[in-house]
């Protein structure tokens, strides 16, 4: 292996804690890291990239306009310039929602293998672990080829210091824009001020029992003073009591929080595709005989409606 | 409008997966249409409604048994369907390929249309390969799709509810998500219907599918049993709401 390169996500002016987490896995492998930066670098972030062990810092810069440089076509692009330029054997990014739509592009006009969702990648032997199946196996994966490319699951690792001299690089791509695909509108509306699914530390879920769209107001609220993110059942889906964006599960979001709290949810096959890596798991259950409750770290047998307020009201 | 639809055959996910010799999986249990794939099927057949006179080619790569996953999408409204037979478990780069070398074949398309990612080897990649080896531009977790002026607008889901809307010049390849549609469930009648229409099977040879530059392969496969040890945490509600909160405080240190 030569070189790895980092794909970077920034929020707020910030590396994103699941970005650094990446860092500190490709650290364990890599002597020498590079970060890739799309959006504009400030002291903060150089900082906080150089605390983690990255040696390299490249500012790719893109066209200003936003819907040229949030079109993931463009953003893929320039990544891949970046790797031919920078000649990085190895390029890691997070399978967050815009990793997703991002690494695949990457490695399809690298034409290079690539693994999403690994819970852990070994750059020097390309060896990575990801589950398959809903969850129900883990696989490793021996990736081959001029250059490899891995989709880091947020939050596989905790972040953890590694101070280094970090040096900055500019690096101006300039391709044409992509004539076949243009991004029209975007929006964040829903996630505004609420924590997104796949990054929480803490996911309050709600299912079945919840009974109405009113009542999920309830996992919503909590999640609030938890500073949690809420999340769902299909059913809850189904039911048009949240949208789409909340379900967990295996045709949902795949997390893995520090914290899963699962409310009125039955713990089906295919609700733990999505959770079962939580590092922990609590469960509100009034049937004690519930799936969840044999396979969780807490079981709370009783009424949501009960208990939900009462934490509500102790925070 | 041709419009091809790939199809993946899967284990139910609802299945008990056993896996042999720490390398595959036992393929005894019951295998369906890639869920994705439905709604992948079920806007082929909302477009061929728009578009009369439009054609639906189902094309699956998989062995002799995947069969039964496009007649499940002939059952849905596909017209025919191709099969790329090969015993061999193909990774993505040689997958795209050989839908890739199969389209080119029968094409040419005017539209693509995946699932967002297969339920069994969670790829998410075959819809951009099979992209740049076309060189059409590509979308995922699409939610939305309209053709207006020969042109595709498409709305993609990220996450947290937040979209982004594309417009894509045809031909073009599309990954379903689950908000775009509810499946066509087939009726009776759909199904027997469904017998007598086409399916050609094609193999890798005959094809000339390329190597790829590179591949995945998977070396062990293990079962991912988190086995935990539930512990109780009984009383009256509020004393339950006060050892949640102690426990998110003091053991997982997610709150302060
Ligand atoms: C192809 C496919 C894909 C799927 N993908 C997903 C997916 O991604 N995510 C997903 O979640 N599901 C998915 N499902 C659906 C899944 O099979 C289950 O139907 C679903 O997860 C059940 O949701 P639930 O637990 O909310 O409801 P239920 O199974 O009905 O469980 C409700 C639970 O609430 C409890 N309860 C009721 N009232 C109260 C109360 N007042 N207080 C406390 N507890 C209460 C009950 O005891 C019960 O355990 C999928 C299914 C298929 C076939």
């Amino acid at each position: 292996m030569k070189q790895a390169g980092i794909v970077i996500e920034v929020e707020h002016n910030q590396v994103k804690e699941t970005s650094l987490g990446m860092i500190t896995l490709a650290g364990r492998t890599a002597e020498s890291l590079t970060a890739l930066v799309m959006d504009g670098i400030t002291r903060e972030i150089t900082d906080q990239l150089a605390a983690h062990g990255v040696h390299t810092i490249v500012d790719l810069v893109l066209p200003d306009a936003p819907e040229i440089r949030l079109n993931p076509a463009v953003r893929a692009a320039a990544v891949v310039h970046a790797a031919r330029e920078l000649t990085l054997d190895r390029v890691l990014g997070l399978s967050s929602p815009e990793g997703k739509d991002l690494l695949p592009r990457v490695a399809a006009l690298l034409d290079a293998p690539l693994v999403m969702d690994c819970v852990d990648v070994d750059l020097n032997t390309g060896l990575a672990n990801t589950s398959q199946y809903s969850g129900k196996v883990m696989a490793q994966i021996q990736l081959t080829g001029e250059t490899l490319v891995f989709g880091v699951r947020p939050n596989a690792v905790p972040p953890e210091p590694r101070p280094v001299q970090a040096k900055t690089v500019v690096l101006t791509d300039n391709e044409a824009v992509p004539e076949n695909i243009t991004l029209r509108s975007w929006d964040n509306k829903d996630s505004e001020g609420r924590q997104s699914l796949v990054e929480a530390d803490i996911i309050i879920a709600g299912g079945r029992g919840l009974k109405n769209k009113d009542n999920f107001s309830l996992i919503i609220d909590c999640a609030e003073k938890l500073n949690a993110a809420p999340g769902a059942s299909r059913v809850a889906v189904d039911e048009g009591w949240v949208p789409y964006a909340f379900q967990v599960g295996q045709t949902g979001e795949k997390v893995s929080p520090q914290v899963y709290i699962a409310c009125g949810i039955s713990g089906s096959i295919q609700h733990f595709a999505g959770m079962k890596t939580a590092k922990m798991i609590i469960a509100v259950n009034r049937d004690e005989n519930a799936a969840i409750m044999a396979n969780c770290d807490y079981q709370v047998p009783g009424d949501l409606f009960d208990i939900l307020p009462e934490i509500m009201k102790q925070l | 409008m041709q419009i091809y639809v790939c199809v993946k055959h899967v284990p139910d996910s609802a299945a008990n997966i056993h896996i042999v010799d720490n390398l595959k999986i036992e393929e005894s249990v019951p295998f369906l249409l890639n869920p994705y794939d439905e709604h992948a099927v079920t806007e082929a057949v909302v477009l061929k409604n728009q578009v009369p006179g439009s054609e639906i080619i189902a094309v699956c790569l998989g062995k002799k048994d995947a069969e039964s996953t496009l007649r499940s999408a002939l059952a849905m409204g596909a017209d025919r369907g191709l099969l790329v037979e090969t015993e061999k478990v193909c990774d993505s780069m040689t997958t795209a390929r050989a839908l890739h070398a199969a389209i080119v074949k029968d094409g040419p398309a005017d539209m693509i249309l995946t699932g967002k990612e297969s339920i069994d080897n969670e790829g998410m990649q075959t819809q951009f390969r099979i992209g740049a080896l076309f060189d059409f531009p590509v979308v995922t977790n699409a939610v939305s799709l309209d053709i207006k002026n020969g042109n595709a607008i498409v709305t993609c889901e990220l996450a947290g509810g937040r979209t982004r809307t594309f417009d894509l010049s045809l031909p073009c390849v599309i990954g379903a998500g689950r908000g775009l549609n509810t499946p066509i469930y087939p009726t009776f009648p759909d199904v027997v219907k469904s017998r007598k229409k086409p399916i050609e099977t094609l193999t890798l040879p005959e094809l000339n599918v390329p190597a790829a530059p590179g591949s995945a392969k998977i070396v062990s496969m293990t079962p991912l049993v988190q086995k935990r040890h539930p512990r109780k945490i009984t009383g009256t509600p509020s004393a339950q709401a006060a050892e949640i909160i102690r426990i998110l405080k003091q053991e997982a240190k997610v709150l302060s």
